[in-house]
């Protein structure tokens, strides 16, 4: 195990009010593996990442960071961890070369040694052609991989990535994944925090969904899935929608139905209907109706998001919380 | 070793910094050339008054010094506020670069402009022929100017760490640069004072920093000045920067 915690908690006073921004985290990740630390805004997630990078000390709770006890041996976790912030890490009149070669002798390596290893790290994030220009003169793009690679100057075995692909354009998003998917290829632990439900699902190994402080579910993105049901059958209908809804829960592949309220505009409701096998229940679903009567507005399977995942867990969607 | 190597480290990267904007370094020599020329002038008639026994230029120049030490340290917080606004404190905070070192590296990079910033003004008063330079004492000014650059720096990167904005640094360092300088005597020495200011300026370490300052420049080495700066200002000092070294360490940037 890279990181095992138990209890981690943070508390913050402002105002003389006490604030829990993390209340009892408990999170296993493995060599290797790439793991997402999903939740809205808010919900703990870059305190808890601030925490297992020594930047802040937990209020309460243990965590061990790459064999290392963080309370007691902060200094040994540094050495074995990259991280990469939020606002990256650089800024105005420097250029990526003297910034990379500097943060190579930071970590303790000669001056020679750490000019070869920015060079190579210049051509692997396709750097090296803007290696002496000044980082103010940077594409957003061009400065998330600078930061990503002043991150991994040291060859560590595990990084922190605190939402890497926020405020990026979708070519350099794509880009930033290819680069995550590089550098677990060459053995690197990446822990990664991010509010992109899509970003999660492609990325990460296994992951945790945060909420208000708290881990409400943990594992792969398709164990995660299929907890909450097989598939997803959205049905609207314009009238007598508690009818249809009756003749849906009485059929016996239907594990559960959920009613939505009706939209004011065109009076259609959405009936949401967890089953097992979605391809087989819809022609059952349409004749059950056609019996009856009641003709479907819309008709739409869906294999489970994780932000139905999300939704299961806590009540609300995550998409509606941007 | 560690902190030695490391304080280099983060020393060589403010200094090139700087050397990338030598504009700042000539900036910070504006307002004391003013006084230089403006202000200076109006003293010269004071010379071998009470206060000015040493010479007007030679009582007004130190002084001067001292006043471009307080004001080109106190604000070098700003530059980094920018600097932690861009994530560049965050980062090295998760090396093992030593926490002393990354508040010493920069407050020693201060303390060397500020030390040429001196040189150059002495250089300029002396071309105006209208004082003598005793160039040994000169020397040890300038240990004094190092002092009160390297408390003042440390101070203000700590209220940087602490205050994190632009906005609530301005009135904190004005608020306190301000008085400080104002009954230290840089602009007339406080012999001129009532007795209850001089009473005042006896517990302003500034105050001791302009009065040694002027004694070395004169060449009067054996005034009391001249061993009580270094002793306050060096106690002060160690207490400062351990107090900005912890912030360093410990603030949520």
């Amino acid at each position: 195990m890279l990181i095992e915690t138990r209890g981690l908690k943070k508390t913050f006073k402002s105002r003389g009010k006490e604030v829990e921004a993390v209340r009892g985290v408990d999170l296993a990740v493995k060599e290797g593996e790439v793991f997402g630390l999903l939740g809205p805004n808010g919900a703990g997630k870059t305190t808890t990442m601030r925490m297992l990078s020594t930047l802040i000390e937990p209020t309460e709770g243990h965590a061990v960071v790459c064999g290392h006890d963080l309370a007691r041996d902060a200094g040994k976790v540094r050495r074995d961890i990259g991280y990469v912030g939020q606002a990256g890490g650089t800024w105005g009149e420097v250029t990526a070369r003297e910034e990379l070669v500097m943060q190579g002798r930071l970590y303790g390596m000669s001056k020679k040694r750490s000019q070869a290893r920015a060079a190579e790290v210049l051509e692997s994030f396709q750097l090296a052609e803007y290696a002496d220009r000044n980082v103010k003169t940077y594409s957003g793009g061009q400065k998330r991989r600078l930061d990503i690679a002043l991150g991994i100057m040291h060859e560590p075995k595990l990084l922190f990535l605190d939402e890497p692909t926020t405020g990026l354009d979708p070519q350099s998003r794509a880009h930033m994944w290819d680069e995550v998917r590089a550098l677990r290829e060459r053995g690197t632990a990446i822990f990664l925090t991010t509010h992109y439900l899509d970003e999660a699902d492609a990325l990460c190994d296994r992951l945790a969904i945060i909420d208000h402080g708290e881990i409400v579910a943990e594992g792969t993105p398709l164990e995660l899935k299929k907890e909450v049901a097989g598939d997803v059958v959205a049905v609207g209908v314009a009238d007598r929608a508690s009818e249809a809804r009756d003749l849906f829960a009485a059929k016996d592949f239907v594990r559960e139905v959920e009613s939505g309220e009706p939209d004011p505009a065109t009076g259609v409701a959405i009936l949401r209907l967890y089953v097992d096998d979605g391809a087989s229940a819809l022609p059952e679903l349409l004749r059950a109706l056609d019996g009856a009567g009641v003709s479907p507005a819309s008709i739409e399977l869906h294999r489970p998001s994780l932000d139905d995942v999300f939704l299961k867990q806590t009540g609300r969607s995550l998409r509606e919380e941007k | 070793m560690k902190v030695l190597r490391d304080t280099w480290l983060v020393y060589s990267r403010a200094m090139k910094l700087n050397l990338k904007q030598p504009v700042w370094l000539i900036v910070m020599l504006v307002q004391p050339i003013y006084f230089l020329f403006l202000f200076a002038p109006l003293l010269e008639p004071m010379d071998g008054m009470p206060g000015f026994e040493n010479g007007a230029m030679e009582t007004f120049v130190p002084g001067l010094i001292i006043m471009m030490a307080l004001f080109g340290s106190a604000f070098v917080g700003f530059g980094l506020i920018a600097e932690l606004r861009q994530g560049v404190i965050e980062r090295m905070r998760v090396t093992p670069v030593s926490r002393v070192a990354l508040m010493l590296g920069r407050t020693l990079s201060t303390v060397t402009t500020t030390v040429f910033q001196s040189l150059a003004l002495v250089l300029l008063a002396a071309l105006t022929g209208k004082l003598d330079v005793y160039w040994p004492g000169v020397a040890l000014m300038l240990l004094i100017v190092m002092l009160t650059a390297f408390m003042l720096a440390a101070v203000s990167l700590g209220l940087a760490i602490v205050l994190k904005s632009e906005d609530a640094m301005a009135p904190v360092i004005n608020t306190l640069v301000q008085p400080i300088m104002l009954i230290s005597g840089i602009m007339l020495p406080m012999v001129m004072a009532p007795a209850w200011l001089q009473n005042v300026a006896d517990f302003n370490p500034f105050y001791y920093a302009v009065q040694a300052s002027r004694e070395l420049f004169a060449g009067n080495l054996e005034s009391s000045y001249v061993w009580q700066a270094p002793v306050i200002l060096g106690a002060l000092t160690i207490l400062l920067v351990w107090w900005a070294t912890r912030k360093f360490a410990r603030a949520v940037a």
